[in-house]
């Protein structure tokens, strides 16, 4: 389980999360909402180390936890970016097996391994030796979750997972992530759609703005 | 005129040897050092910044011609001394580099801020991160205007006249006056040409080998 305890984020002197407290119960879907600009970006980039907290804590299984410099190959928090920023030098195949090979020093053979199960998993056969630019939208973020589970994250987190789509695929999408929730996946979806979340979440977590 | 020309070639050839040497040399130094100053450029290190800012301009603004004199003739002047060729060599490298840190720092901008952080998130490394995913797509934007520089570099290299080094463009210049012919100076065109073509050549492969992804 990850627990956020009185969070607090500031860009400059504005701040952005001001005692923010949550906790993502292990194999859960925890989907964060609100207006924009009120700091679900800056929530997700939080967890996932890319910003330092100004202060609070942060626990993972009970233990302090810092994302910003955790350097644990176990507990990974895999990110799936608003717009997926996969490497367009790489192959899908080679986006989905350099991390493992080079951080988890798996052998090529066992990470291509993986990445086929997880490849087949979420549709993607056939692809592997394309690059990025010959995939549709979809594809894309297929292959940006692929990529993030091929590090046995803790957690996987989205940024707006539907935004960047065709409105037909928000389907697709809610059913990706409620079949990685089968699989145990734990699962931070941030969104501003608010049928999207109630369709998919265990538990609901607005963030509001503050006033300055 | 054929055995004219077969009895002045070997002087051209070796002249040209020596232009492929201060080109081959140049580029080997200059294009990593190019991309090493070029992080430095954008370094949060401001003192850095401004130092290899200042080299940029010197060089960048004022003639390569210049910066050969100042080095053959002018630092001994000051106690340093260079042999000919040496001082060839360092003056092109410098020049170069800061042509080539320009390129670079152009390239390593175009990266979005996303391709670094999702590398971070997949706990890769710094140098990981450059090597496998940032260094690749920089070379891949940076390739032409690189290609343009090689091909000026061909020519540039001629400018080594003026220290007294024997390249090809003063092999064909003493052969002509010599001579009082205009062959000379027509073989040594054929000869560049047949050099920058070579390079032409090489840059559309590897531009070809980066257009297997966008
Ligand atoms: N690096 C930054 N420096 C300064 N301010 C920032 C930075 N990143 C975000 N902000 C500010 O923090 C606030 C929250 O931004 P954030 O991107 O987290 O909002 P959001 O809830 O994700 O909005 P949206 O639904 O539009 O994506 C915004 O007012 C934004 O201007
Ligand atoms: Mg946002």
């Amino acid at each position: 389980m990850l627990e956020l305890k009185n969070i607090k984020k500031q860009f400059g002197n504005r701040t952005i999360l001001n005692n923010f407290n949550l906790q993502v119960p292990d194999g859960q879907i925890v989907a964060v909402v609100g207006p924009s600009g009120a700091g679900k970006t800056t929530l997700l980039r939080c967890i996932s180390g890319l910003e330092s907290v100004d202060s609070g804590q942060f626990l993972l299984d009970d233990k302090p936890f810092d994302p910003a410099n955790n350097r644990d190959n176990d507990n990974v928090i895999g990110v799936v970016f608003q717009d997926f920023q996969l490497f367009p030098n790489l192959t899908v195949l080679a986006n989905i097996t350099l991390a493992p090979q080079l951080v988890l020093k798996q052998s090529k053979a066992d990470s291509e391994k993986r990445a086929q199960e997880l490849i087949d998993q979420l549709n993607l056969t056939g692809k592997e030796s394309l690059y990025p630019y010959q995939l549709s939208g979809g594809q894309k973020q297929r292959l940006a979750i692929v990529r993030a589970l091929a590090m046995n994250p803790k957690i996987l987190c989205y940024d707006e997972p539907t935004s960047a789509l065709d409105p037909d695929l928000r389907q697709t999408v809610e059913q990706i992530i409620l079949g990685l929730k089968r699989d145990q996946m734990t699962q931070i979806v941030v969104t501003h759609d608010m049928q999207f979340a109630k369709n998919i979440a265990d538990q609901l977590v607005r963030v509001e703005p503050i006033k300055a | 005129m054929l055995h004219y020309a077969s009895q002045i070639l070997p002087s051209l050839l070796s002249g040209a040897w020596m232009t492929i040497k201060i080109f081959f040399w140049t580029l080997i130094a200059s294009i990593p050092l190019g991309v090493v100053v070029s992080l430095g450029l954008t370094s949060n290190i401001p003192p850095l910044r401004w130092i290899l800012k200042f080299y940029v301009w010197l060089m960048r603004g004022t003639p390569l011609l210049l910066q050969l004199i100042f080095v053959f003739y002018g630092l001994p002047i000051i106690g340093i001394i260079f042999q000919r060729y040496d001082a060839a060599i360092f003056a092109f490298i410098l020049n170069y580099t800061a042509y080539f840190a320009e390129i670079f720092r152009g390239g390593f901008q175009a990266i979005p801020r996303g391709q670094y952080e999702s590398a971070r998130v997949l706990r890769l490394t710094r140098g990981q991160t450059l090597r496998r995913i940032v260094i690749p797509q920089v070379v891949k934007i940076v390739v032409p205007s690189i290609g343009n520089e090689v091909i000026n570099l061909i020519k540039d290299s001629s400018l080594v006249y003026v220290i007294g080094l024997g390249d090809l463009l003063r092999a064909g210049n003493v052969a002509t006056a010599r001579d009082v012919t205009l062959l000379p100076l027509v073989l040594v065109g054929i000869i560049y040409l047949l050099m920058t073509a070579v390079a032409t050549f090489i840059l559309r492969r590897v531009e070809q080998h980066y257009r297997a992804w966008r």
